[in-house]
């Protein structure tokens, strides 16, 4: 599908203001900045009811009896709905299974799982209403971890399976597993000077967007619903809803709202379904809003792990082989955990050079909270790992470590473990040396003429220590994540591109199904128009269902693939455009049928510069309007017994090093500097992709000192689900982050851009734990690290 | 659920009388989160915002008359002279949105054991006022928290106001939690040393089921600077003897295993806390000044 | 209960409100003001951060009922608020539009044509223009509580350093920034505040 971009097409960015390459400024920013943006929680419709969900407060039991007449009952009560009042047959949804229930059936198998729904006049009221609901459990056992969801009399989270992956599995209670054996790891263990093994815990994170799960729905006159949503893939969800509703997907009209972040939590369906079924049995508009404790059971968490690693390498420092086996906890429905598996397998030898892999990554069926997508997907999980073990290797080698990474460092050229070639730079060993080169942060900046800056040490505000315990650590990390779907999915998308006269002007409306959920892909399908058609005025048309799908906003794949269908429309545009022009003024200037013609500053010009028409003459009343998909190069499936399988579609790189202060004694953490190197490809927008990359590294900061939901080992039930006790950074936790933004171009990709929003958040972690350490001398091999760890209590 | 607002004190207190479940707000900041996650539904709201003499406090000879709603910014702003330590737990209070509006009657009143301004109320020493429409009584600091969660309070009692001794003393406080801002405390240590009695006062938050002083600490160290005639040589104390102390204000906790931390961690912490805040009161006693208070 | 304050400069009625809601609940629900965000609603984020008689505070942990004849300043208002300051040198309280985003609005929404350009369109107060232009905003869902505690710390303190900054905004979280920009946006605005202050 080559739409490599050419030389001569950039350079028409540098021409018209606001093209590729230059930090233009988010079209949303105003609305954003004054509080007029619309998020989903911000709809109001005159006489709309307020939907409520009553969650189970078991994790895994039967449902003996549900009793809802006394909520019914209540005054301002107009609807509640059970398992039974669902519609069709399809009670289920899901995103790669469809295994989890829109309402409980019998059963529930995690904390939170939705059992019924209310709606009432006001919140208040249908909260009391949906506590009236009587819901009588009878307790099963809890299935949590891997010893327990494996054992040959394991109780099943789910019975009866027919999914693809059911025949493959091992174990009913394993949703899928993805084995990958290149070379003979077992010979090549025998080459090893040293072999060093570890046993790495991953915790559960949560993605904690600040925008809380919303929506509004709307009965439409037609029968059907108007949807107004947070989401990062409306089309998915609308192929989830419509079955469900019993509609046809033209009767669900969806519109994406403001989105308050994602970060992989919105890919799943939350509240969509309950807010439709709701609105359409009460004929009235419905407007859900979680709170912050609802959300913490509203979406899925990332997978918490355990990894098993052992590496080998050489006196002389070169890695001979690698086995490991991930095990990956994927809580009581399936969600994104197939894909999960793949990435954790095929990525988990790291951005090296590794011959000779075993390889197995499994994901759990469990009683625990589900767990899905978040930034990083699989590929986080296993950079904590490998990223320890390639220390504990230099450190037993005696070398740097920094150096012992570059030697086997990745290039292009490389062969994966997936026996897939790396066909693009692979600056592994130069984006190392970038954050080793940089001059390191003052020691004891704390210091000042009138004592000791708490704010500058570890505990902050909290006043722990003056400089007592305090001592300094630093540490490396470097990681390698997939861009886009994996494994043989069609993964496109689509764009719709007008360009008109509006007000003696040519205007170029973009519309895609693209949801922005803050990474700035409004800004960039601006700027790509600018650049490809040459007009300065682009309106960016409100995210729909009108428009063909755009895939998710996952993957770090939105500028590749939407920006990629947004400039393959805008191309299509131009020739169309061209083709106007030619019938029009062709006769009057050969350039017409000779030159090479480029759309710039609203003009026609040949590309010696010369302008032939103005786009206002060319078009005249006239719109010029395409809609068409677009496709990366396709990706196959991974073998389900070797893992061989050309996978991926392009990979992003990113390093960190790390500066920390631990007070020793306390076991309280200061991250001080978290510089970070990575390969963008093309900066498409320089001051979002900074932006982006500050951002991923602040969540890997995150899960390396702080951030976990605890899950209670004998109940199954979260114990933390606020922000009271689940923690994440606050602005006296993020150190100063500089960025070393290299552009090597992918030449497959669309102006050789690479995805990068989730390659931060993969090494920000093991760089994090790292410097911990090399501070601490102590072995530290579970995230987050608690001061517990740290003080040996 | 009513909403009671009454406009003065003895309207507050009739209120109360009359609905002795009504719950009190103030800066809301307990009380609020709990509504909006439906963990309470008072039948009565008694909102004491109108009230304004209790935002006000009054600088005595001996004591600070501190207004139960006094934002805890205002404490860190205007009465870091008198109440030293309680201006440094109001700058560990949550948010500068929170201390703008949590005050200490809020924290009495809710007596959780995480609560920030318990230890150093405990080590400054103080009277809780606290009045009904029977009269007016002074609790003593010590005999306020009754259990987890419970103090001394009747049904019909409102706090009005905490009578703090005024610093005579350097005062330190120190909190572990596990954020560098906006954190509820694993747990807390209070100390503040009273030249004039030569006593020595101390306050643990977060570490048993109520906020407790460390008082077998507290007595081994003012026998030993008293024995060692350290009040008025103000020799450096020798590291066996901060060691002890921090050793027995250790064993004063009484900690569970929770969410935040663990027991073991938080009797380890409450040691380090208490040899680390004894360091930074005595250089300052000792007129070491510059560097021991710590700056923000 | 009915429950009567100023909100933006302009005096507000509020009926049938139930006891238990908050501020933040009436600002957004019945007075279509959504600006001031839910983001926990346990005095845990900062989004609903608005000024409260002047004063910083979490809009969520105030009850509606606290606010009966007290001014309130939310982001709406901020404009008109900076600007006033910025003409009379003191408090100031702004004025806004009383409708919300009604459906008609949601859906007719689309980014405005031209970016959001520096410096001009005078309309925004100088920290909303700086954490535009120094890219503060991505989801913006924290925006408008950071926009408040921001402007009311330079307000108190016109040329922070970086550790007064963090700690005055240490309330706020963001979860899509990692704050640089933030800090960013926070010493464009202190530094544009003091050339105009020497242009005077």
């Amino acid at each position: 599908m080559g739409t490599t971009g050419t030389p001569t097409k950039i350079t028409q960015g540098s021409q018209t203001k606001g093209g590729i390459g230059e930090s233009t400024l988010r079209p949303d920013g105003t609305l954003k900045v004054t509080g007029e943006f619309a998020y989903s929680s911000d709809m109001w419709h005159e006489d709309m009811l307020w939907g409520q969900i009553l969650r189970s407060t078991v994790a895994h039991a039967e449902i003996v009896s549900l009793d809802t007449a006394e909520a019914l009952a209540t005054s301002g009560v107009y609807a509640v709905l059970t398992y039974d009042d669902l519609p069709t047959d399809v009670k289920n949804y899901g995103l790669e299974l469809q295994d989890t229930p829109v309402l409980a059936h019998g059963k529930v198998r995690h904390h939170g799982e939705p059992v019924a729904l209310v709606a009432a006049d006001h919140p208040e009221t249908a909260r009391r209403a949906a506590a009236k609901i009587k819901v009588e459990y009878r307790d099963l056992p809890v299935v949590t971890d891997e010893a327990s969801a494996l054992a040959p009399d394991a109780v099943l989270v789910h019975e009866g399976r027919d999914d693809e992956y059911a025949r493959i599995v091992p174990h009913q209670n394993i949703v899928h597993r993805q084995p990958i054996v290149r070379g003979d790891a077992a010979a090549a263990a025998a080459r090893a000077d040293v072999i060093v093994t570890g046993e790495y815990t991953f915790g559960m994170q949560d993605q904690a967007f600040l925008g809380p799960e919303s929506g509004l729905a709307v009965p439409a006159e037609d029968g059907g619903v108007d949807l107004y949503i947070a989401t990062q893939w409306l089309h998915k969800d609308l192929d989830q809803i419509a079955p469900v509703l019993g509609l046809p997907k033209d009767k669900v009209r969806m519109t994406l709202s403001g989105v308050g972040g994602a970060f992989g939590g919105r890919e799943d369906i939350s509240m969509q379904i309950h807010a439709c079924l709701l609105a359409l049995r009460t004929g009235k508009p419905v407007k859900m809003v979680y709170n912050r404790f609802e959300s913490f059971f509203g979406h899925v968490h990332r997978h918490p792990a355990k990894l098993f690693y052992e590496h080998g390498a050489t006196k002389d420092g070169k890695l001979t082989h690698m086995k490991c086996r991930i095990v990956l906890d994927g809580g009581a429905y399936a969600s994104a955990s197939p894909a999960v598996v793949g990435n954790a397998s095929s990525l988990s030898v790291g951005p090296y050079v590794v011959d000779d892999v075993d390889i197995e990554a499994i994901a759990l069926y469990t009683n625990n909270p589900p767990c899905g997508a978040m930034r990083g997907f699989g590929a986080v999980q296993a950079c904590f790992a490998y990223e320890a073990q390639m220390d504990k290797l230099a450190a037993k080698l005696g070398m740097d470590p920094v150096e012992f990474r570059q030697l086997n460092a990745m290039e292009q050229g490389t062969l994966l473990p997936t026996g897939q070639v790396v066909d693009s730079p692979a600056p592994v060993a130069e984006i190392l040396r970038r954050v080793k080169a940089r001059p390191l942060p003052p020691e004891r900046q704390w210091e000042s003429s009138e004592g000791a800056d708490v704010r500058q040490l570890p505990g902050g505000l909290s006043n722990t220590t003056h400089g007592e315990g305090v001592v300094r650590g630093v540490g490396y990390a470097v990681g390698i994540k997939n861009v886009g779907f994996s494994e043989g999915f069609d993964d496109y998308s689509t764009a719709r591109v007008r360009m008109e006269v509006v007000a003696g002007e040519p205007v170029v409306t973009v519309h895609t199904a693209m949801a922005e959920v803050g990474q700035g892909g409004v800004t960039v399908h601006a700027q790509i128009a600018r650049t490809e058609l040459g007009v300065t005025q682009v309106t960016i048309h409100p995210a729909d269902t009108r428009v063909g799908s755009a895939g998710s906003t996952s993957a770090s794949r939105q500028t590749y693939v939407t920006g990629g269908a947004v400039k393959n429309s805008c191309e299509a545009v131009r020739e169309k455009v061209l083709e106007l022009g030619r019938r029009k003024f062709g006769s009057y200037h050969p350039a017409w049928a000779t030159a090479e013609l480029l759309l710039e500053g609203g003009k026609v010009v040949t590309d010696g510069g010369e302008v032939l028409a103005d786009l206002v003459d060319v078009l005249q009343d006239e719109a010029v309007d395409i809609e068409l998909e677009w496709r990366h190069r396709p990706t196959e499936a991974f073998d389900l017994v070797t893992g061989q399988g050309n996978g991926h579609v392009q990979y992003s790189f990113a390093a960190h090093r790390a500066v920390v202060e631990v007070d020793t004694e306390l076991g309280l953490v200061k991250v001080i500097e978290l510089a970070c190197a990575q390969d963008v490809g093309k900066a498409l927008n320089p001051l979002s992709v900074v932006g982006q990359i500050q951002g991923g590294t602040t969540q890997g900061l995150g899960i390396a000192v702080m951030e976990e939901i605890v899950v209670d080992p004998r109940t199954a039930k979260v114990k933390n689900p606020s922000f009271t006790d689940y923690l994440i950074p606050t602005i006296l936790d993020t150190p100063t982050i500089p960025v070393d933004v290299l552009e090597l171009a992918d030449d497959h990709a669309p102006y050789g851009l690479r995805g990068i929003g989730e390659a931060p958040t993969l090494s920000s972690t093991p760089a994090v734990l790292a410097a911990i350490r090399n501070a601490t001398g102590l072995e530290l091999n579970k995230t987050p690290v608690r001061p517990e760890h740290l003080t040996g209590t | 659920m009513d909403f009671l607002r009454p406009a003065s004190w003895e309207e507050a207190l009739a209120a109360k009388a009359e609905h002795p479940t009504a719950v009190p707000i103030a800066g809301g900041t307990d009380v609020m989160v709990e509504i909006n996650f439906d963990h309470r539904r008072p039948e009565y709201l008694l909102d004491l915002n109108r009230i304004g003499e209790l935002s006000q406090w009054e600088v005595g000879e001996d004591t600070v008359r501190l207004g139960a709603s006094v934002p805890y910014s205002q404490i860190m702003e205007h009465l870091r002279a008198e109440l030293p330590g309680l201006a440094l737990a109001s700058h560990t209070v949550a948010s500068p949105q929170i201390r703008n509006r949590g005050g200490v009657g809020g924290n009495l009143g809710t007596a959780s054991p995480a609560g920030d301004a318990h230890p150093a109320l405990l080590a400054a020493g103080a009277e809780v006022e606290a009045e009904s429409v029977r009269g007016s009584r002074r609790i003593p600091i010590d005999d306020f928290y009754t259990g987890v969660k419970r103090n001394a309070l009747a049904p019909d009692e409102l706090i009005r106001a905490v009578h703090i001794k005024k610093a005579d003393g350097p005062q330190q406080y120190s909190k572990v939690g596990t954020r560098n801002a906006m954190v509820i405390a694993v747990c807390a240590f209070g100390i503040a040393l009273h030249p004039e009695t030569r006593t020595v006062r101390t306050g643990i938050g977060s570490a048993a089921p109520t906020p407790i002083r460390a008082t077998a600490a507290e007595e081994f160290l003012a026998a030993a600077l008293d024995e060692g005639g350290f009040w008025d040589s103000r020799k450096i104390i020798t590291p066996s003897v901060a060691k002890q102390f921090a050793d027995l204000a250790a064993g004063a906790a009484n900690p569970i295993d929770d969410v935040r931390g663990t027991a073991s961690y938080r009797r380890h912490a409450v040691g380090i806390m208490a040899r680390r805040t004894l360091g930074w009161t005595w250089e300052s006693y000792r007129g070491a000044g510059r560097g021991t208070e710590g700056v923000a | 209960m009915r429950v009567n304050f100023t909100v933006n400069g302009r005096p507000q009625e509020a009926d049938d409100v139930w006891e238990g809601e908050s501020l933040l609940y009436v600002l957004r629900e019945r007075l279509g003001l959504p600006g001031s965000k839910n983001a926990c609603e346990q005095g845990e984020c900062g989004s609903c951060t608005v000024r409260l008689d002047g004063v910083p505070v979490c809009s969520c942990l105030v009850a509606a009922g606290q606010a009966e004849g007290r001014e309130v300043v939310t982001v709406e208002g901020l404009a008109d608020f900076a600007k006033q300051r910025a003409e009379h040198g003191g408090c100031a309280t702004g004025a806004c539009g009383t409708e919300g985003t009604s459906l008609q609005d949601a859906r007719r929404w689309s980014a405005r044509p031209q970016d959001s350009q520096t410096g001009e369109g005078g309309e925004l107060a100088p920290v909303q223009q700086a954490f535009i232009d120094a890219g503060a905003v991505q989801c913006g869902f924290c925006t408008p509580g950071l926009l408040v505690a921001a402007d009311e710390m330079l307000e108190r303190n016109p040329s922070p350093t970086d550790a007064d900054i963090r700690e005055a905004l240490s309330g706020n979280l963001c979860r899509c920034t990692g704050y640089e920009k933030i800090l960013d946006a926070v010493r464009l605005a202190a530094a544009r505040q003091a050339e105009l202050a020497e242009g005077v």
